[in-house]
């Protein structure tokens, strides 16, 4: 892992700085979103002070510092519980697709024939359909077991990106299937399972990483989408950038740019940053890719040399 | 050798064929499914404790021989039969599963390319040890004493300094080493050694054969070493079985092979070896041209077509013709060529096996006159002493070779050779 975190810094170029832009923005929001019930005035659903409504339509202010909008809910309170609902949404849905389509890749690259022929075809049927579509009918299918809420976002999402984590270990499997070290391990005897856990997992899964920066910074987006639509997270589960988008939209056009605003920044700062972090890894950590920083040596002074400017 | 020789691995008419796949077209259709025939009938038998080397060129089948004793490809026909001292007799080549994975305690084997045979992403502690993990042999202190052990006996010392490394942290020497110390951990009865030293430097190369020399006596190990290189042979090897086209054709005591080599091919492997002195350089008949297609051996003895000693019964047939046709035009000017290539007319269905084969399309006589011709060019051309008769058919001929004897290894002095010259 230290060597890792040394190859990143002696690469050259602004590939560094991309994936150091990237990671602080990121920071930033992952501190918000963990001290959202501190940071955050209000609670995601709360419209009501002291059985008082919150004012409808209020400018920023010093008490509303982002506004309120149509719904009584106050901005800064709904960004910072935003970004707290878009990491839950982006981690749960990344952690279940690499569980599932990983393990998925490895069986289905090593074990072949048949096996691999009908995942490969699923999984290409499920790849070809237009992501956001596929959103769309896994969120209503999932709305009557799950509900409105994040699990139900997640998973939906997770349909989406389980055939790329699927096909990129699955190739890069098919390849490493055929290396001299996993016919030495079936020469020593291991199982199946084992070549698979011990020789193939550690040396395909190093794709992932990069893809599933990359994969975060879509998954936010197709997030927002689904509840821009109206098919993603409901307002009094969780707050939700693309919900509160949509229904600022109609304000927007009469002049009133706050409830828009705040929420679509965070949106489009979040990609960014995820996206930066993605492309930073990509370029850093990829050893095709990058470029070596050269550093000079500087070796000790001699005495004669002190001597003499002395 | 040991004067009663006790039989560790018996391989009896050991068939290994592999299927080709075809063009895009043939494959749609199911047509021409054509294999190759890696290993084409081996019988060998290995003693315990001695170093049986296997030696041939690339693509004799050598490779796929050794791993058909483990049991990692498929047999066609025939079979390995491994006598293990307790359980007796177990038929190698018909296992699976679970029972060939067991076998694996005895068997093993040490891979040609050491960069690419070590997991690149564990270490040399978690590599060395994981066949004791694989057949929960050890763990905790036991695993790591005994690992610490196999490393200090394929001299990776001191032990410390190479546990935690990573493949990618050592030299092509020490990564074979330790691929040795693997193969040697479970102390296995017999070990396949497919061209250890050929990716290694030639200063390790040396040092890795002494090594495995020195384990041979401390474990009374028994080796398959399989090579190209018969310099290497000499030094290492008890026995010599020589390869070619998936057949063995001479196999006997190494000091009787490089005294008094039989076959034609073990003599041409012989001459081919490098001399230490410039001075000494002797003119070598090597063989001329390539291994030919596994996939449809020559008639005959397959090595005929190279051979320098070949007879009338060695299986002449129609490609030898249009090989020699070939070369014959290579020698001479384009008019010629042009003019001769419109009187023999189409060679391509020469490339089908044929002991009669027609050619020529531009007259009977002109044709047999061009044959005369070449005949008289090179008079020595073994292929001539195959021909009984050339007729007239139609505008071209017909040349009748003789019926061809596939040798069969027979014994001749201390050794065994496959060569019509030996009946």
């Amino acid at each position: 892992m230290g060597s890792f975190f040394r190859g990143i810094w002696n690469t050259k170029g602004q590939a560094r700085w991309i994936l150091l832009v990237g990671v602080v923005i990121t920071l930033v929001f992952i501190v918000f979103a963990v001290l959202a019930p501190w940071v955050a005035p209000y609670d995601f659903n709360q419209t009501k002070l002291d059985g008082a409504k919150l004012p409808k339509l209020a400018p920023p202010s010093g008490t509303y510092w982002f506004g309120t909008n149509d719904q009584f809910y106050d901005i800064y309170s709904r960004v910072v519980w935003g970004a707290r609902t878009a990491l839950e949404v982006i981690v749960l849905s990344l952690v279940i697709s690499i569980v599932i389509g990983v393990p998925l890749g490895i069986a289905s690259g090593f074990i072949g024939g048949w096996f691999d022929r009908i995942l490969v075809f699923v999984n290409d049927a499920i790849y070809s359909l237009p992501s956001l579509l596929l959103a769309i009918v896994f969120s209503f299918l999932l709305r009557g077991p799950l509900g409105g809420g994040v699990t139900a976002a997640a998973l939906s999402i997770t349909a989406v990106y389980i055939p790329q984590y699927f096909r990129v270990v699955r190739n890069t499997t098919v390849s490493a299937r055929e290396a001299t070290y996993v016919e030495a391990a079936r020469a020593l005897g291991a199982k199946p399972f084992t070549i698979m856990r011990k020789y193939l997992f550690g040396n395909v899964v190093q794709s992932v990483p990069v893809l599933g920066t990359l994969n975060a910074a879509d998954a936010l987006g197709t997030l927002a989408a689904l509840g821009f639509l109206g098919f993603g997270i409901q307002p009094n589960e969780a707050s939700e950038w693309g919900y509160d988008l949509s229904r600022a939209l109609d304000d927007a056009q009469a002049g009133t740019w706050w409830p828009t605003l705040f929420p679509g920044l965070a949106l489009i700062l979040l990609i960014t940053a995820l996206t930066l972090v993605g492309e930073g890894l990509n370029e850093t950590a990829n050893p095709a890719l990058r470029r070596r920083r050269l550093r000079p040596v500087v070796f000790p002074r001699r005495e004669q040399d002190e001597e003499r400017t002395r | 050798m040991p004067t009663k020789p006790e039989p560790v691995l018996d391989i009896r008419d050991l068939v290994v064929h592999f299927q080709l796949q075809g063009g895009a077209l043939s494959r749609l259709l199911g047509l021409g499914v054509r294999t190759v025939k890696a290993v084409d009938g081996v019988n060998l038998t290995l003693a315990r404790g001695e170093v049986l080397g296997v030696v041939g060129e690339s693509g004799s089948g050598k490779t796929t021989l050794g791993r058909a004793l483990l049991g990692l490809v498929a047999t066609t026909d025939g079979e390995v039969v491994y006598h293990d001292r307790e359980r007796g007799e177990r038929r190698v080549s018909h296992m699976r599963g679970r029972e060939l994975r067991q076998l694996r305690t005895d068997l093993q084997m040490v891979f040609q390319d050491p960069h690419a045979a070590l997991n690149p992403s564990m270490t040399i502690e978690e590599a060395v040890g994981h066949p004791l993990v694989i057949h929960g042999i050890a763990k905790g202190d036991e695993l790591r004493r005994r690992v610490g052990e196999a490393l200090e006996r394929v001299g990776l010392a001191p032990v410390e300094r190479f546990l935690s490394k990573y493949p990618s942290d050592l030299s092509g020497g020490q990564k074979q080493r330790a691929v040795i110390a693997r193969a040697i951990i479970l102390d296995p009865e017999v070990l396949v050694a497919d061209e250890p030293v050929s990716m290694l430097d030639m200063s390790v190369r040396a040092k890795i054969l002494q090594l495995m020399l020195d384990l041979k006596t401390d474990l009374g190990l028994t080796y398959v070493y399989i090579t190209h290189d018969l310099a290497s042979a000499k030094y290492f090897c008890d026995r010599i079985a020589i390869m070619y086209l998936g057949r063995v054709v001479e196999v006997g005591p190494t000091e009787e092979v490089f005294a008094n080599p039989r076959h034609p091919y073990t003599k041409a492997l012989l001459k081919a070896i490098p001399e230490p002195d410039p001075e000494r350089m002797v003119p070598r008949d090597l063989p001329r041209g390539e291994i030919p297609d596994a996939a449809v051996p020559p008639l005959g003895c397959s090595f005929h077509p190279r051979c320098p000693e070949a007879t009338s019964i060695c299986g002449w047939e129609s490609r030898d013709l249009r090989a020699l046709i070939e070369e014959h035009w290579t020698r001479g000017s384009a008019e010629t060529y042009a003019r001769e290539r419109d009187l023999v007319g189409d060679l391509e269905h020469l490339d089908r096996p044929d002991t009669r084969p027609r050619v020529g399309a531009g007259g009977a006589l002109e044709v047999r006159g061009l044959l005369a011709e070449m005949r008289a060019e090179d008079p020595d051309e073994p292929l001539w002493l195959g021909v009984d008769a050339i007729d007239d058919d139609g505008d071209g001929v017909r040349v009748s070779f003789h019926p061809g004897e596939d040798p069969q290894l027979r014994a001749a002095g201390d050794v065994d050779v496959a060569c019509v010259l030996y009946p």
